[in-house]
């Protein structure tokens, strides 16, 4: 048996019939870590000695038969954007590459609340801009079916830690895609849930009206089981939703006879690579002989989302980063004359050239006299795009569509231009605008073996719906069971 | 062009800060005097990743002020980022309102020697508060106190309907007692929890056209505001006479050289980045919630003045002066209930109280003693255990060191003597040390008794009963 390659529910099953114990299973990842973290970076900060100490307390209790919670011991990743008491939470940034949070994100006091063990924390595009996680300042990290390729990003660090079994599961967010899209390039599942279900408390904002909590695991199953953990209304949160308890893994279910699936034709067009879309199809064919109903319809709309995003995203980024200036705890340039100087050299030497266009582009769109033309419209289409969502889930139950135009791409091949790293989003944007819930899934891989991910989009809140549909497929066509990252490349 | 021809329009942006037990967007206490960075958590510090939840309170008291000063309470709200980079300001932005203030529209009527008028308010918007920066004199640094970071405040915009200094200081006498009516700021202008920034600009009389205006901040008391408006109009004239252009800037008023300086450099112009707040909801206020805080408002300074007038029968001037301050009246009306003087109550407040109250500068808000006590010194004058002169060395004593004025007089020695016996003794005894006045007032110099009052008073430090003393020597002299 290979401890790392199981799901969290086999591993629970396991834990029940008492084949593993709860240090067996951390000792194994810790091994795992040790192994292949040298090959992909995925970990900004490990916790691998603290995770292995938690692991053998709670092993002690459960031998002593003390009765402990169903995910006690189980470790998991975290993105290093969310806080984290005690440990660095570094954003990825040289800006905050000694900040330790005082306080734990709301996510995070549900994860101990589990006393799930925390094996570090995930690299990451800096302050989760980007497409790639080339943008870290500290390391870059590799997709683990190609160690030549990108994982994605923004959460990369996280959806390679989890392809590459070095950790069972692990926490990102979607602000663009930021979790869909590197889970699609990493052949693993991840869902960005309905704005509002997850607690942002304690997730450093990127764009605050996009942010969203998302999980990466190996299939839906284990999906349903983190989504139970993370979601939930947050007082410390008031654009956080109260929509009661709910059991999302009752949502995993096969049979989806007569579910209505709409295909925006958009998504299919031009960008979007040959290989991906054959995929794409392929699935679409599967779920018609499994008794969706499948209808093509136009989301016009959707070829303003990009744009929208990345004055909205950009515009909230701009302020969002401000609190960043050289004062307390962030870094701070050196031999600085005065209070203008500390701010100016500070943040041109602390943030990331990615990261300072951003913070250039949403200043300038916020500026007096450029906010109506800029801001205010990119709001209106917002409004629209929302709308036209709202109109296609009035006759659809799901929308689905290619995660990412093309599969994994090369380390460097898009880093120095930022228009076509930005179009990596263009699948996943417009949800976070709609502030709809989706879910990337497995459904193939290219001639080169690289994994191609399909997403499938919710109405607001009805998270139980994509996963019932992604759980229906992927029971139908086993992509674990056929496909697995091969580290070539090295 | 002579002075008189010019027309001075001033507008006002006064702060308050409310007093919410716990700041605006987290729970932080907002006590004014705890140590430096005390009274903070990681939401008000700007932590990465804090949120900012509204405290109910805050719009609670915001609709209040505005139905107070008459304004149309807003039933759709929300907050706006100001953008800005400052060390005060932790999160380099102050969450405030643009676009959708919670109240618009209003009206406070003033009086002045003009006579009465109308000042427009345009709106009244819940903010945040800053930081303190402290000098530090060992660094030559500056240090960062963030307790008063996220206090909550109401910014009051007037309309530029003000045109003489009187009018300004009305308006904010008005203004900063009907907060302290509503019970949501304690308005300690010495501690910053009432502040206004004055507009001025000046034009030619009978011209429409406003001219270009500066805006004035720091000024912490009535007077200083009222000497940097004096200020400031001069300096305006003075450069328009000598041929120059007033520039639209911010002026920092400076109480030790009574002069402006400008804030900030034209290269510095501000571009604050309004957008709206992302991490807030809207504010959706209902019928029944603005009804029901119009119901609870308490009685306002006008009405609680016509009251005074019909059931005290005051004069127009003294019950103005009551009501001025909700402290003052509040205290009229404890000590007259408690001591049944009302009148006496109503003198002391008017004319001993106030009078140290302009001499110190203090603002009724800091009166040290209570009504009790206020009302147990005009008891002890009633009852004659004190005489009145005594009684104004009691209220020097209260505002000192407040304590109950019965420990006070038994402390400092200051009962009144009217026993008749302990009195016939210093009569005799002033007598016999003064045998030349005794004669005089035998020869006829009526002058002379006044001389042995002033003696026995002398020797018995103030405290012998006047009365009883002029009788007593009048039947001593006659034997």
């Amino acid at each position: 048996m290979n401890i790392t390659e199981l799901t969290v529910h086999e591993l629970q099953d396991k834990l029940k019939n008492k084949e593993l114990t709860v240090t067996e299973i951390t000792k194994a990842y810790v091994d795992r870590i040790n192994e292949k973290e040298k090959d992909v970076q995925a970990f900004i900060t490990e916790l691998t000695e603290e995770g292995m100490k938690q692991a053998e307390e709670i092993q002690k209790r459960i031998d002593a038969g003390e009765k402990v919670g169903e995910l006690a011991g189980i470790p998991i990743g975290i993105k290093d954007i969310i806080c984290t008491k005690g440990v660095k939470t570094t954003c990825a940034s040289k800006m905050l590459e000694n900040f330790i949070s005082p306080y734990d994100a709301t996510v995070m006091e549900k994860i101990n609340a589990e006393e799930m063990i925390d094996l570090g924390k995930l690299n990451m595009d800096e302050f989760a801009m980007g497409g790639s996680t080339e943008y870290s300042y500290f390391k870059k990290t590799k997709n683990p079916w190609d160690l030549s390729r990108v994982p994605g990003g923004s959460s990369g660090g996280s959806a390679a830690a989890v392809a590459a079994d070095m950790v069972p599961w692990a926490l990102g967010t979607d602000t663009g895609g930021s979790v869909r899209q590197p889970a699609s390039l990493c052949g693993i599942v991840g869902l960005k849930p309905t704005y509002g279900l997850i607690s942002r408390y304690g997730v450093v904002a990127f764009a605050s009206s996009l942010d969203q909590v998302g999980v990466f695991t190996k299939d839906v199953q284990d999906c349903a089981m983190l989504l139970n953990v993370v979601a939930g209304h947050d007082e410390k949160d008031t654009t956080s939703v109260d929509v009661g308890p709910k059991d999302y893994t009752k949502a995993l279910q096969k049979d989806i006879k007569g579910l209505k699936i709409g295909i925006p034709k958009e998504f299919y067009g031009e960008g979007i690579n040959p290989e991906v879309k054959a995929s794409l199809e392929e699935a679409i064919a599967k779920y018609k002989e499994m008794g969706a109903e499948v209808e093509e319809f136009s989301l016009d709309i959707a070829k303003y989302a990009l744009a929208t995003y990345y004055i909205i995203a950009c515009a909230e980024a701009s302020s969002n980063l401000g609190r960043y200036d050289g004062d307390r705890y962030t870094y701070r340039a050196k031999d600085c004359k005065n209070l203008k100087e500390i701010y100016k050299k500070s943040r041109s030497e602390g943030f990331g050239a990615e990261v300072k266009r951003r913070i250039i582009l949403g200043t300038y769109v916020l500026s007096s006299g450029y906010y109506d033309a800029y801001y205010k419209k990119a709001q209106k289409v917002r409004t629209l795009v929302m709308n036209e969502f709202h109109k296609a889930f009035e006759k659809y139950d799901v929308i689905v569509t290619p995660t990412s135009p093309t599969v994994a791409f090369k380390l460097g091949e898009k880093s120095n231009n930022p228009m076509e790293m930005y179009l990596a989003d263009i699948c996943t944007v417009s949800v976070n605008i709609a502030g709809l819930p989706g879910i990337s899934v497995p459904c193939g891989v290219d001639k080169q073996g690289m994994p191609i991910g399909m997403q499938i989009i919710g109405n607001k809140f009805c998270e139980e719906t994509i996963i019932k549909a992604a759980y229906a497929y992927e029971q139908q066509t086993k992509f674990r069971e056929k496909y697995k990252p091969t580290f070539k490349n090295k | 062009m002579p002075r008189e021809d010019y027309e001075v329009v001033m507008g006002l942006e006064v702060h308050a800060e409310l007093s919410t037990k716990t700041k605006i967007f987290c729970s932080c206490p907002t006590s004014f005097d705890a140590k430096p960075n005390t009274n903070v958590c990681p939401i008000c510090m700007a932590m990465p990743g804090t949120l900012p939840v509204l405290n109910e309170k805050v719009v609670e008291y915001a609709v209040k002020a505005g139905l107070a000063t008459n304004c149309e309470i807003s039933r759709d709200s929300k907050n706006d980022r100001k953008n800005y980079f400052y060390p005060d300001t932790p999160r380099a932005y102050q969450i405030s309102q643009y676009d959708k203030p919670l109240c618009e529209h209003g009206y406070i009527e003033i009086e002045t020697s003009q006579g009465k008028k109308k000042i427009r308010i345009t709106r009244i918007h819940i903010e945040d508060d800053a930081g303190k920066l402290n000098h530090d004199e060992l660094s030559g640094g500056s240090l960062v106190d963030l307790n008063r970071a996220g206090v909550p405040l109401i910014e009051i915009v007037s309309e530029p309907d003000f045109r003489t200094i009187e009018e300004v200081d009305s308006y904010l006498k008005k203004l900063k007692s009907i907060l302290e009516y509503i019970e949501v700021s304690d308005c300690k202008m010495q501690e910053g929890s009432f502040r206004a920034d004055v507009n001025v600009s000046i034009r030619p009389k009978g011209s429409a056209k406003l001219g270009t205006r500066t805006e004035m901040k720091g000024m912490s008391s009535f007077r200083s505001i009222t000497r940097a408006i004096e200020y400031e109009i001069g300096r305006q004239i003075d450069v328009i006479e000598k041929g120059g252009v007033i520039e639209q800037e911010t002026l920092r008023w400076d109480e030790v050289s009574g002069k402006t300086f400008s804030m900030r450099d034209k290269e510095d112009a501000q571009d604050y980045r309004y957008f709206p707040e992302p991490d807030l909801v809207a504010i959706k206020l209902s019928e029944e919630y603005i009804e029901n805080i119009r119901k609870s408002l308490p009685e306002l300074p006008e009405s609680r003045k016509q009251r005074y007038l019909e059931e005290y029968k005051l004069s127009e001037k003294d019950a103005g002066i009551l009501t001025s301050s909700k402290y003052l009246s509040d205290l009229f009306e404890k000590a007259s209930e408690i001591c049944g003087n009302y009148k006496a109550v109503n003198n002391w407040i008017i004319s001993d109280i106030s009078r140290i109250l302009n001499e110190t500068e203090m603002d009724p808000i800091e009166i040290p003693f209570d009504a009790k006590q206020l009302a147990k010194l005009v008891t002890l004058i009633d009852k004659g255990t004190i005489s009145s002169s005594i009684g104004k060395k009691v209220l020097e004593e209260l505002f000192e060191n407040p304590r109950d004025p019965e420990d006070i007089i038994k402390e400092k020695g200051w009962i009144q003597i009217s026993d008749e016996g302990a009195i016939k003794e210093i009569v005799r005894k002033i007598i016999d040390a003064n045998p030349q006045s005794v004669a005089d007032y035998k020869g006829g110099k009526d002058r002379a008794l006044g001389f042995l009052v002033g003696q026995a008073m002398k020797e018995t430090k103030g405290k012998a009963n006047p009365q009883m003393l002029n009788k007593m020597f009048a039947e001593e002299l006659k034997k």
